[in-house]
């Protein structure tokens, strides 16, 4: 490993194209990042490590969105309903069942895969949007289902969860519950990264690029769209999980049909396909409200305020900024954050000989 | 059995399965002219009930005034939103596509709630209202109004697409793109005209919607039921989507009798044509209608 990256493209092994980090430099910094990350509880007041862990838990979703829409190219409109069942699931684990919320995480996403993959199945055998609209029924059943079973989700109250505890140790505080998330999301992200180096991400992508040639190379496409989509919803239901022992209690709202096209906008902002474009894509998605949020309340009282009524109408601005974020990043920047990040990058690469 | 009880929900199932028809039925035009699966189709109904609403109660204009100018309204609006906003994502791939329009129902539908409000508003009385007895059982007129309205935008649909120039363009852009295109046919227009006339039919079924009960956010939940209407048909039927809304219309109507009669779940109505859509899914994806080219993997 070089430390620095050279003028062209040199490589001579596979071992050199898929290495997740080309230059011992970036390797030190991705490490110097998590630790500056470690040292966040301490500076940050509670507001922004409240923000900083909901970035943790949507973006470990998202991340599974990602392999369903950035790698295998199918598409989603359910992810908020499989992130309410991993939410549901692990809150009941915790409470009803006693397992501690250690394993109530991991259970409640293998629990969700199963669930994703009753809903996958019939639709991962067909080409083209077919998933979206079973995701879409999928989206309206499953909180349907969160209504209406009381015995698990406790109905109309909202089902409470247990604390995360390490070794009869309880984590209470939002600053012990970080690195909960923290090394969550670092673990997922690893393994999102190293599934597009291995050989069953490599078959994901290739049905994406075309799957007709992928199916002829003998790739089992059934098999690789229910994987992907039963990986999907693994993330989900972690993220959801990780969720609910962060609130300890989870009612119905919020899982609903918006909060699925916020999971869409935030792989399409990051950048579909882009593992950690899709971090970007979440921190950017949580903080547009809070932005939004600021904005009309510096505004308030003055003439803009009164002649749009900015903060009762809040809630709507909020939902016509997700849904016009998503239209011009489509129609104005396709490949995301991720791309103008790489951009930017290899703009200051040959500063200030740049052309 | 309460069988007056049921005979009255089949026929409301009826009515309102007809509306579903005509908007799968534009839902289905457009994807069959542009390949675009329309995720904001209900908010189409959405705009032209409160444009129309608006039109009527704040310059009090008379109907037959109003609604052109919704219709006219909602024409340029059907242009203009393809122009600006899907004929630069021609060519980009299906799930992009169908993310924008995903963006844009969010888009419109809270743009209408920022304007309009939440609440749901009287829509001025068109026609008197009156209760027509047929046959043992009451229905109201504007119920029987908003059949005959349903068929004929079918019927003039069908007419459309059969007599007309403008409707054997695009019929052959639906074919076969290139080929259209080789034959003078200029696809870019029947795109936009595709885009067109759906919206403006969608806003004289969101008209109907509101003259019987009234405009509210809720409207765009037709938008939603056409999945399974359109599925269930056939997506590139549109023959399939009408007779698919009306089975959806009685389907959900029948779970509420047996809901209410014997379950006792309590809104089994809403959820229930989305089951039916997975069932779909699993054993018949290309719908009753519709081509069989489907490739199972």
């Amino acid at each position: 490993m070089t430390s620095l990256v050279p003028a062209g493209d040199f490589r001579t092994t596979y071992a050199a194209d898929t290495t997740i980090f080309p230059t011992v430099t970036s390797r030190n910094c991705a490490i110097a990042g998590i630790g500056v990350l470690c040292l966040a509880p301490f500076v940050l007041s509670q507001y922004w490590l409240s923000i900083l862990i909901q970035i943790g838990y949507f973006a470990i979703a998202a991340v599974g969105l990602n392999i369903l829409v950035g790698f295998t190219g199918q598409i989603s409109i359910g992810h908020a309903a499989f992130f309410g069942f991993g939410a549901f699931t692990s809150a009941y684990l915790s409470t009803k069942i006693g397992i501690p919320a250690f394993f109530a995480i991991p259970l409640s996403g293998i629990a969700t895969a199963l669930v994703g993959l009753v809903f996958g199945l019939p639709a991962a055998r067909l080409k083209g949007l077919y998933l979206a609209i079973a995701t879409l029924a999928a989206q309206y059943i499953l909180l349907d289902f969160f209504s209406r079973a009381e015995w698990f989700t406790g109905g109309i109250a909202p089902a409470s969860a247990e604390p995360f505890t390490l070794f009869g140790y309880v984590l209470r505080s939002d600053r012990q519950y970080f690195y909960v998330v923290l090394a969550y999301l670092i673990v997922s992200y690893l393994l999102v990264t190293n599934l597009i180096r291995t050989r069953d991400g490599r078959a994901l992508v290739a049905i994406r690029d075309h799957y007709l040639s992928a199916e002829m190379m003998g790739i089992n496409l059934t098999k690789y769209r229910t994987l992907s989509f039963g990986l999907a919803a693994f993330f989900a239901g972690i993220g959801g999980a990780l969720y609910a022992h962060y609130a300890q209690v989870v009612s119905n709202e919020g899982f609903g049909i918006e909060r699925s096209i916020v999971f869409l906008a935030m792989v399409i902002i990051g950048g579909v396909g882009a593992v950690m474009g899709t971090l970007m894509g979440t921190a950017f998605m949580v903080l547009l409200p809070e932005v939004m949020e600021w904005i009309s309340a510096s505004l308030r009282g003055g003439a803009i305020d009164r002649a749009l009524a900015l903060n009762n109408n809040i809630a709507f601005l909020r939902e016509i900024a997700i849904g016009l974020v998503i239209v011009l990043f489509l129609i104005f920047e396709p490949d995301g954050l991720a791309h103008r990040w790489r951009q930017i990058k290899a703009y200051w690469k040959l500063y200030p000989f740049s052309h | 059995m309460n069988l007056e009880l049921l005979i009255q929900l089949l026929v409301n199932g009826f009515i309102v399965g007809t509306l579903y028809g005509v908007v799968a039925m534009s839902f289905v035009l457009i994807y069959k002219a542009t390949q675009v699966v329309n995720f904001a189709q209900g908010e189409f109904l959405l705009i032209g009930a409160w444009v129309c609403w608006w039109l009527l109660t704040k310059y009090q204009l008379p109907f037959y005034i109003g609604m052109p100018i919704t219709l006219a309204f909602m024409f340029a609006f059907g242009v203009a939103l393809q122009v600006v906003v899907l004929r630069p994502l021609i060519g980009e791939p299906i799930i992009s596509v169908i993310m924008v329009t995903i963006g844009l129902s969010t888009v419109f539908q809270a743009l209408m709630k920022w304007i309009f409000g939440t609440n749901l508003q009287p829509f001025p009385q068109v026609f008197a209202i009156q209760t027509v007895t047929i046959a043992g059982l009451q229905i109201q007129s504007v119920y029987l109004l908003s059949l005959v309205v349903s068929f004929a935008m079918m019927a003039g649909m069908a007419w459309f697409f059969r007599a007309t120039k403008h409707g054997l363009a695009m019929r052959a852009t639906a074919s076969d793109q290139q080929v259209a295109q080789s034959l003078g046919i200029s696809v870019e227009n029947v795109f936009a005209m595709a885009w067109a006339i759906s919206a403006v039919v969608s806003a004289v079924a969101g008209v109907v919607v509101a003259v019987v009960n009234g405009v509210s956010a809720g409207l765009s939940a037709y938008g939603i039921k056409v999945f399974p209407a359109a599925i269930l048909g056939g997506l590139d039927s549109i023959g399939g989507a009408v007779v698919g809304g009306v089975i959806i219309g009685l389907l959900e109507n029948l779970a509420h009798f047996v809901d209410s009669q014997y379950l006792h779940w309590g809104n089994l109505y809403e959820i229930a044509p989305f089951y039916v859509m997975i069932i779909i899914l699993m054993i018949k994806p290309y719908g009753l209608f519709g081509t069989r080219d489907i490739e199972r993997v």
